[in-house]
């Protein structure tokens, strides 16, 4: 449990991505199983306690602190877990301090009236650094800033796997993954995932600018729409399993689309909302992500579509290896067998040059769509982001002039320069929020940008600082629409520094109601 | 007893019969100064009493302004001041550091300034005083507050040293005290190397050198190359402008000493990647400690968490009451 505690300690203060990296290299490299196998369950979000509430620390705490003093105390920390863990009274108790795989295996078989036992226990035991660990992994949020995708990239790093070949095997196995540690280190065949709903990692494709489109052979080509909302992947094998572009299963959150899911295929599309066969706003997709379940409530306002894009495999057959052509045909006719609710086909759009689909693409002002998908008629179903066979060919960016308003420090290499940025438009004479832009600028311009919010600070909140109301930024960005979160009642999708304009006085920048009319 | 011969003005602390301030927020006829550092020693006091290390510090961060008359009292010898009798005794803050100690009418008041109880190699250690009334600080005064012991907080900033060779260790410290506590400690734990220090560092820490303090071979940090850096130990005052100037260092790690490090999100909102625990303030078992030792009639609490402490030194038995005086900063910025 030590070395597990110092490893999240680390990771906590340790901001850059590599760090990161390097640090859970190192705990993978070294700690031995089935330890580093519960700590990577840990950091991927695999295990949870249902034994313990933070109800439950609460009273533990209280047992020993007196109620004012632990709310004192609760107010200047702002974490129930770290509170707890440097103010905990600590009595001596019998015992070494238990290892992390003993504590899973007893949270696991303890009931919630003897939990509390165990955790005083260790509580007593464990040093605070280790006590704060205990009750991150005991409430389920460790907050280090690792995300599964991270975790799993260190071990791909550290054994020199392709991160692709884990993900493909990770849904198939269970913590504390001794398997999957015997493979990487050699002394073990890839674990047979064979049945299992695992997780195929997804064909992508590159972005294309129109002077490079106008090289390639339209005829070779089909279009689709490009839909605007989540890439998912379909599973099911053994299993029902909704998997995000990354790998993630976002099922739970979608409980009516995994209901729905047809035996015995493998498919590939798009999540949306759809109502009476419209696109909802990406922002009514957005309610439902990131979410453990689905309430009745979310499902009737916010009702989730799957329109397919592909198919990769059916009643156990792999079909990466064939044709687009031959796949979308498999894929019509699998359509066709029988009713499928909640599914649809993305169309192919019929056309035969590059002027013609541009003037679709252009004029296609239906909501959901961002630009046109081009994948050649030949092409295998290949992992990653081959260059070639699929193009993504988005509609041009829509831009405003918006005004700077807050700056916070970077991470990483960034970590010393101002370069996350929160930029609004007028209403009324006031500047309010529409959106947060950390990209679109060179290194040169981040150093000038950095220069003038300090020149400029008109306040400090910790590292946010505000700044006075003159730089105007050009915001490219590819879509707005209504938001709660800002202030405005409007957020943009991908927004980006197109240019700063130095020129420009604060005062003519835009206004939410010239933004108004571009919501979608 | 009650004690009606000290109150609290809008200028500080102030002590009738005796008419004098203790440490005052803004310029008196006479002021007794418990330690050197900004918000409990401001300049121009027509007349001030203090040790005289914290007289060569008023000195030296204020030059003409220290004060009119500056009478260096040694620790436990006894002033007396219209009636009311005053003694400075070790703080174990920081070099120079004092409480005041008051007698009048029979009744003893002490006034702790900022204290601790742990060693410090730069000055000499807190006694404690029974009294009437014990003025404390409550810099720390919440039970999240326990420091570790310093000598483990130095050997996991020296781990870090060793852990990367091609970087540098930038460590920010308060350029009194703080600064010269952590330049022995770390000559203690066998670090011989040159430290490199900031131009804002240079001064007090020629002053330590000169009041006796040794702390090994120092070198101002302007001029030297980023290579010649790699490795090194930075030092470096803590300012909101500190992680500008830190460019010209090769990829610095980010070490601050303080006893506000204890807490996760306070030292990651400042960027801090190896948050060093090291505090000269009394964490919450050294406030109660100091309390039992004093054996107070009464409780007087300052600056920091009072609430807690009062509310603790209540169920323990004690009368005790908030104190709010003007000017002292709960931060230690």
């Amino acid at each position: 449990m030590e070395r597990f505690a110092r490893l999240l300690d680390a990771l906590v203060f340790t901001p850059a991505r590599l760090g990161k990296l390097r640090l859970m290299q190192d705990y993978f490299a070294s700690a031995g199983d089935p330890e580093r196998g519960w700590a990577l369950a840990a950091l991927t979000g695999e295990i949870a306690f249902a034994a313990v509430k933070p109800m439950q620390i609460r009273a533990l705490a209280l047992e020993r602190l007196d109620e004012e003093l632990f709310a004192l105390s609760y107010d200047f920390v702002g974490d129930l877990a770290e509170t707890v863990a440097l103010a905990w009274p600590q009595r001596p108790a019998q015992g070494a301090v238990p290892a992390l795989a003993a504590i899973v295996a007893a949270l696991t078989a303890t009931t919630r009236e003897d939990a509390g036992s165990l955790l005083e226990r260790w509580l007593d035991l464990l040093d605070p650094t280790g006590r704060w660990a205990l009750l991150k992994l005991v409430t389920g949020a460790l907050r280090v800033g690792v995300s599964a995708r991270l975790a799993k990239t260190a071990l791909a790093e550290q054994w020199r796997v392709p991160l692709d070949e884990i993900e493909q095997v990770w849904h198939g196995l269970a913590p504390p993954y001794e398997p999957l540690f015997s493979w990487l280190e050699g002394r073990a065949p890839r674990p047979d995932t064979a049945g299992r709903p695992t997780f195929t990692p997804l064909m992508l494709a590159q972005p294309i600018e129109d002077e490079e489109l106008a090289r390639l052979d339209p005829a070779a080509y089909r279009a689709e729409w490009k839909w605007d909302g989540i890439r998912v992947q379909l599973v099911a094998r053994g299993g029902r399993r909704l998997y995000s572009r990354t790998g993630d299963d976002v099922g739970p959150a979608f409980p009516e689309i995994t209901a729905a899911l047809p035996e015995d295929a493998v498919l590939d599309g798009e999540l949306l909302v759809v109502r009476q066969g419209a696109v909802a706003p990406f922002n009514d997709l957005q309610q439902r992500l990131n979410r453990k379940t689905a309430t009745p409530k979310m499902l009737r306002d916010f009702p989730a579509w799957v329109r397919l894009y592909d198919i990769i495999e059916e009643a156990g057959e792999d079909l990466r290896a064939l044709p687009f052509d031959a796949r979308r045909a498999r894929l019509e006719a699998w359509y066709r067998r029988a009713p499928r609710p909640l599914f649809d086909l993305s169309p192919l759009l019929p056309f035969s040059d590059w002027d013609e689909l541009g003037r679709l693409r252009d004029g296609a002002r239906e909501r959901g769509i961002e630009g046109i998908m081009l994948k050649r008629g030949d092409s295998p179903y290949l992992t990653g982001r081959p260059k070639g066979p699929w193009f993504k060919w988005k509609r041009a960016a829509l831009a405003v002039d918006a005004v700077l308003m807050y700056a916070q420090r970077g991470h990483g290499k960034r970590s010393s320069f101002y370069s996350d940025y929160t930029f609004g438009v007028w209403r009324e004479g006031e500047l309010v929020p529409v959106g947060k832009a950390y990209f679109g600028f060179t290194d040169d311009e981040l150093r000038m940008l950095d220069r003038w919010i300090r020149a400029h600070t008109i306040e400090r909140f910790g590292p946010v600082r505000a700044v006075e109301p003159a730089l105007v930024l050009e915001i490219a960005f590819d879509s707005v629409h209504r938001s709660t979160r800002h202030k405005s009642g409007l957020a943009m999708r991908f927004p980006r520094i197109h240019r700063i304009r130095w020129d420009k006085p604060a005062a003519e920048a835009d206004t939410v109601e010239a933004l108004t009319p571009l919501v979608t | 007893m009650a004690i009606d011969w000290l109150k609290v003005t809008p200028r500080g602390l102030y002590c009738e019969p005796g008419d004098f301030f203790i440490d005052p927020a803004s310029a008196v006829e006479r002021a007794v100064i418990t330690h050197g550092h900004g918000d409990h020693a401001r300049p121009g006091n027509a007349h001030v009493l203090a040790t005289a290390e914290t007289i060569a510090i008023m000195r030296r961060r204020m030059g003409e302004t220290a004060g009119g008359t500056l009478d260096a009292a040694a620790y436990g010898e006894t002033r007396t001041l219209g009636g009311v009798s005053v003694r400075l005794v070790p703080a174990g803050h920081i070099l120079g550091s004092a409480q005041a100690v008051l007698e009048h009418d029979g009744a003893r008041v002490v006034i702790s300034g900022d204290y601790k109880r742990r060693a410090d190699p730069t000055c000499p250690p807190f006694e404690p005083v029974p009294c009437d009334v014990f003025i404390t600080e409550a810099t720390f005064g919440l039970p999240v507050f326990r420091h570790p012991p310093d000598g483990e907080e130095i050997e996991r900033l020296l781990h870090s040293v060793k852990l990367y060779p091609e970087r540098c260790h930038l460590v920010g410290v308060y350029a009194l005290g703080k600064c010269q506590r952590v330049l022995m400690l770390l000559r203690r734990a066998g670090y011989l190397d040159p430290v490199y220090l900031h131009g804002a560092l240079i001064g007090l820490v020629e002053l330590y050198q000169s009041l006796g303090v040794a702390m090994g071979e120092v070198r101002p940090v302007a001029g030297v190359s980023r290579d010649d850096l790699r490795g090194k130990i930075v030092m470096a005052p803590p300012s909101g402008d500190a992680d500008a100037w830190a460019r010209r260092l090769p990829d610095p790690v980010v070490a601050f000493a303080s006893g506000w490090m204890r807490v996760r999100q306070r030292a990651k909102q400042r960027g801090v990647e190896l948050p060093l625990v090291i505090s000269d303030h009394a964490d919450w078992d050294e406030l109660l400690q100091t309390i039992a030792d004093c054996a107070p009639g009464e409780i007087w609490v300052t600056h920091g968490a009072e609430e807690a402490l009062v509310r603790q030194a209540t169920l323990s038995g004690y009368r005790a009451r908030a104190l709010a005086v003007p000017g002292f900063e709960a931060e230690e910025e």
